[in-house]
C-alpha cells in the first residue's frame, strides 16, 4: 500500500482520461451499462406490460392437466397428462425427426454427391437433375407435395380390408401399419449377442490395422463383421427357441387397430426433408471430393488401389476436412426446419408446445422461450459433436 | 448533481420508458382516435366471418364488428379486419394487434379469466360431427376407433378429448391449425370423423367434393356459447361492445328493424324512445352518441335479420334460429332491457 501512495504521488502520472488502458475501461464500462440497461428495459417493458394486461406469469402452468390428445407419442401420454409430458412429446417427435432425418439425408446425399463425379454419364446426368431439381424448390411446398400429393389420396384402410381382416403390412392414407413385434422371454439374448458381435467386430478391426501396419496383409474386416453382427443374433435366436412373433393389426369398423402404425404427417416431413438436405449434402460432398487435388488419386491408382479402395482409403479421409464444417450448417437446417410440421399436423414441438399449449394456456412469452431455449439447445449441441468430430479428423501432418 | 439525485432522475426515466409504450389511453377513446375499429376475424367459415373474391368480409361475426362501428362512429364500414388463426387469436387481443375479437370464440370460465372478457353471446352453438354416410354410424358413442380430424387450439380439441375419454372409446386426433386445412384431410379420407361446432359443420358440408355423401351426427357433445371478447382492463370499452350486443337483441325484440328504425325512433313507446336515443341519455353514459342503438339498426339491421342474412334457412348454410331464437319464440336469447 505505502509503495501504491508514493506512486501515485509521483509528478509523471497523467490524467486518467489520458491514460489509455483507463480509458479504454471506463468505454467498455460504458457500453456495457448500456447492453445491460437495454436488456432491463425490454423485460421490464413486458413485464410491466403483462402486469397491465392482467397476463399472469411463471411457469406453474407446467403441471396443469393438458386435456387435449396427440397423435404420436414416443412417451407414455394421454389426455389427463400435463403440459409438461406434452412438452416432452412434442421434443421427442423433433428428436426423431431431427435424428431420423440426419441420417438419411447424409447416406443420400453422399451417394448422390459421390454420383455426380461418377464417369457413368447417365448416373451423373440423374444426379445432376435430382440436386437442381430439389434444392430449387421452397421445403414447404416439398412437404405438401408428399403429404397431400403423393400420401393422401393413397386407398383408404376401408377399401383396402374386410372387417374383422388380420392384416401384417398395409399401406394405406391413414400411415403404414405393420404388425407389431412381440418379444419372448430370451430375446435378450439375442440382444448380448449383438452386442457381443459389435465388439467383437471392434477388436477385429483393431487387430487386422495393426497386423496390415506389420506385415502389409489385409483382412476382409467388413465380410467377417458382418458375418458376425448378423450370425451371431440369429444363431442366438434359434437357440433360445425363436422368442419372437408377429401380433397382426385387427381391421375395425373404421381402421387398423394395433400394430406399429407410423403416420403419413411423419412420412411426408421425412421424405420433404431428407430429400431437400440431401440435395444440399450432395453439392457438399462433390465439392469436398473435388478439393482432394487430382494427384491424390493418381497416387492412389498408381499404388494399384482399386477406384473403391481410392475413393474409401485417399479421397473421402481428405475430402471430410471440407466437408464437415458446411455439413454441419445442413444438420442444424434440418433439425430447424422440421419445425414445418405444424403446416400439415405432425405433433412436433412448435406444433404441440408452441401451439396447442400456447393457445390452451397464454402464456405466450413463457412458451415461446421455453421454445426458443430448446431448438439453441439442439443447435448447440450438434454444432459442438459435429465440432469435435472435425477435430478428430483433422489432416494430422507428419 | 448529487448521487441522490442522479438516481431519482435515472429511477424516473426508467419508469418513464415502460410507461410510455403502455397503452396510453383506453380502446373507446384510441378507436375514436384512429377513425376505425380492428377487428379480428376467423381466416374464413362461411356465415361468421369470411372474405369474397373482392376481398370483402361478411358474416355474423363481421356485422357484430360493423354494429359496433356504427354504434361508435355513425358508420357501419369503419371496420378493418385481421383474419386470426384459432391459435394466435388471443395473443393478438392482448397484445393490442386488434380491438375486439369476433371470430366464432367459446366463451369458458378460464378463457374469461385469462385472455380477456367476453361481453355476451352472439351465437349458441354445441359441438357435433360429420361422418361419411357410408359408415352407417347413427350415434357418437359407436365412433371407438375412429380417426378424428379437428382443429388446434380450440375448445373443440379438448372437447372430443373428454368425450371419448368419458365415454371409454378409443381415438386418434389429426390436429391441423387451419380450418381448411381440417375439411381437406377429412375429404381426402385421412380421418372417419370431422369434428367442430354444428354451425361450422353446417357451413362446411356444402364445400365437400360430394356433400350428399356425408352428414352430421344428431350428438351435441358440448355447449359452446360463441362471442365478442374485450381487453379485461377496458371499462369503458367493454360496456360499448355489451350494449351494441345487447341493442341488436332488443331490437328484434321490440321489432325494431333497419326498414322501419326511423319511424320507431319517432314513437310514443318510452321504452322505444329510450333504447333509440329520442330520450334520455342512455349512450352517452357509455361514451356512445345516444342515438347509438339506432344507428346500428339503420347500420346492420337487428338481430334476426343478421341472422337470416348469413346462416338461416334462407342460405346455403341453412340452420334454424334453434337456440337462437328470442326468449319469446322459444329459444334462449335474452337481453337486460335498455333503461
Amino acid at each position: 500500500m505505502a509503495a501504491d501512495s508514493t506512486g501515485s504521488n509521483t509528478p509523471s502520472r497523467a490524467v486518467f482520461w489520458r491514460d489509455p488502458s483507463k480509458r479504454a475501461l471506463i468505454f467498455q464500462f460504458i457500453v456495457f451499462a448500456l447492453a445491460a440497461w437495454f436488456v432491463w428495459v425490454i423485460v421490464d417493458n413486458t413485464a410491466t406490460n403483462m402486469r397491465n394486461r392482467g397476463v399472469a406469469t411463471g411457469f406453474g402452468f407446467l403441471d396443469i392437466q393438458a386435456g387435449f390428445g396427440i397423435i404420436q407419442s414416443l412417451i407414455p401420454y394421454s389426455e389427463a397428462s400435463s403440459y409438461g409430458r406434452a412438452f416432452w412429446v412434442g421434443l421427442c417427435n423433433t428428436l426423431l425427426v431431427a435424428i431420423v432425418g440426419i441420417v438419411l439425408a447424409t447416406v443420400l446425399g453422399f451417394l448422390v454427391g459421390i454420383a455426380r463425379l461418377s464417369p457413368n454419364w447417365l448416373l451423373a446426368k440423374v444426379a445432376t437433375v435430382y440436386v437442381e431439381t430439389f434444392r430449387n424448390i421452397p421445403l414447404l411446398l416439398q412437404i405438401f407435395f408428399w403429404y397431400s400429393a403423393v400420401l393422401k389420396p393413397l386407398p383408404g384402410p376401408r377399401s383396402l380390408h374386410e372387417a374383422g381382416d388380420q392384416v401384417f403390412f398395409s399401406v394405406n392414407n391413414r400411415g403404414v401399419v405393420m404388425a407389431e413385434p412381440v418379444f419372448g422371454a430370451g430375446f435378450s439374448w439375442v440382444l448380448w449377442a449383438l452386442l457381443a458381435a459389435l465388439a467383437g467386430t471392434w477388436f477385429i478391426r483393431r487387430w487386422a490395422r495393426r497386423r496390415q501396419e506389420k506385415t502389409g496383409q489385409p483382412f476382409p474386416v467388413l465380410l467377417t463383421g458382418l458375418a458376425l453382427v448378423f450370425g451371431l443374433p440369429l444363431l442366438a435366436f434359434l437357440l433360445t427357441g425363436m422368442p419372437l412373433h408377429f401380433e397382426p393389426a385387427q381391421m375395425s369398423r373404421f381402421s387398423l387397430r394395433g400394430g406399429v402404425t407410423i403416420i403419413p404427417e411423419l412420412i411426408a416431413l421425412l421424405l420433404a426433408l431428407v430429400v431437400y438436405t440431401a440435395a444440399f449434402i450432395a453439392e457438399i460432398v462433390r465439392a469436398g471430393i473435388q478439393s482432394v487435388s487430382h494427384g491424390q488419386s493418381e497416387a492412389a491408382q498408381a499404388l494399384n488401389l482399386s477406384p473403391g479402395q481410392a475413393l474409401r482409403l485417399v479421397i473421402i479421409p481428405q475430402a471430410l476436412r471440407v466437408i464437415i464444417p458446411p455439413l454441419t450448417s445442413q444438420y442444424l437446417n434440418l433439425t430447424k426446419n422440421s419445425s414445418l410440421a405444424t403446416a400439415i399436423a405432425y405433433p412436433d414441438l412448435v406444433s404441440v408446445f408452441a401451439g396447442t399449449v400456447l393457445n390452451q394456456t397464454g402464456q405466450a412469452v413463457e412458451v415461446m422461450a421455453i421454445t426458443l431455449a430448446v431448438y439453441l439447445l439442439l443447435s448447440l449441441l450438434t454444432s459442438m459433436f459435429m465440432n469435435w468430430y472435425n477435430h478428430r479428423i483433422r489432416l494430422v501432418e507428419r | 448533481m448529487t448521487l441522490k439525485n442522479a438516481l431519482m432522475t435515472g429511477a424516473a426515466l426508467a419508469t418513464l420508458i415502460p410507461a410510455m409504450s403502455a397503452q396510453a389511453a383506453g380502446t373507446l377513446d384510441n378507436v375514436k382516435e384512429k377513425g376505425f375499429i380492428q377487428c379480428g376475424v376467423s381466416t374464413g367459415l362461411p356465415g361468421f366471418s369470411a372474405p369474397d373474391d373482392k376481398g370483402n368480409w361478411s358474416g355474423l361475426d363481421v356485422d357484430y364488428c360493423r354494429a359496433l362501428s356504427a354504434a361508435v362512429f355513425g358508420d357501419p364500414d369503419k371496420v378493418k379486419y385481421t383474419p386470426l388463426s384459432a391459435k394466435v387469436r388471443f395473443t393478438a387481443l392482448q397484445s393490442g394487434e386488434i380491438d375486439i375479437l369476433s371470430r366464432n370464440t367459446t366463451w369458458t370460465m378460464s378463457r374469461d379469466t385469462d385472455f380477456g372478457n367476453f361481453v355476451g353471446v352472439m351465437y349458441y352453438d354445441g359441438q357435433g360431427f360429420m361422418i361419411p354416410k357410408a359408415l352407417e354410424v347413427s350415434s357418437a358413442t359407436e365412433l371407438d376407433g375412429a380417426a378424428v380430424c379437428t382443429q388446434t387450439g380450440t375448445t373443440t380439441e379438448l372437447n372430443v378429448a373428454d368425450f371419448f375419454r368419458s365415454n371409454g372409446l378409443n381415438y386418434t386426433v389429426v390436429a391441423f391449425e387451419k380450418y381448411d386445412e381440417v375439411v381437406a384431410a377429412y375429404d381426402s379420407g385421412r380421418c372417419d370423423v370431422y369434428t367442430t361446432d354444428r354451425s361450422g359443420l353446417a357451413a362446411q358440408l356444402p364445400k365437400m367434393s360430394k356433400p350428399e355423401e356425408h352428414m352430421i351426427l344428431p350428438d351435441i357433445i358440448s355447449k359452446e356459447p360463441l362471442g365478442p371478447v374485450v381487453r379485461a382492463d377496458d371499462a369503458a370499452w367493454e360496456d360499448a361492445a355489451r350494449w351494441t350486443l345487447n341493442c341488436l337483441v332488443n331490437a328484434e325484440e321490440m321489432g325494431v328493424t333497419s326498414a322501419n328504425v326511423m319511424d320507431m325512433a319517432k314513437s310514443d313507446d318510452p321504452n322505444l324512445q329510450r333504447m333509440l336515443g329520442a330520450e334520455g341519455a342512455l349512450g352517452s353514459k357509455i361514451g356512445l352518441p345516444d342515438d347509438f342503438c339506432a344507428q346500428v339498426v339503420a347500420g346492420v339491421g337487428n338481430y334476426g335479420e343478421i341472422y337470416e342474412r348469413h346462416v338461416g334457412t334462407s342460405t346455403p348454410i341453412n340452420l334454424e334460429r334453434g337456440l337462437n331464437a328470442l326468449w319469446k319464440d322459444g329459444g334462449i336469447l335474452y337481453a337486460p332491457p335498455m333503461r
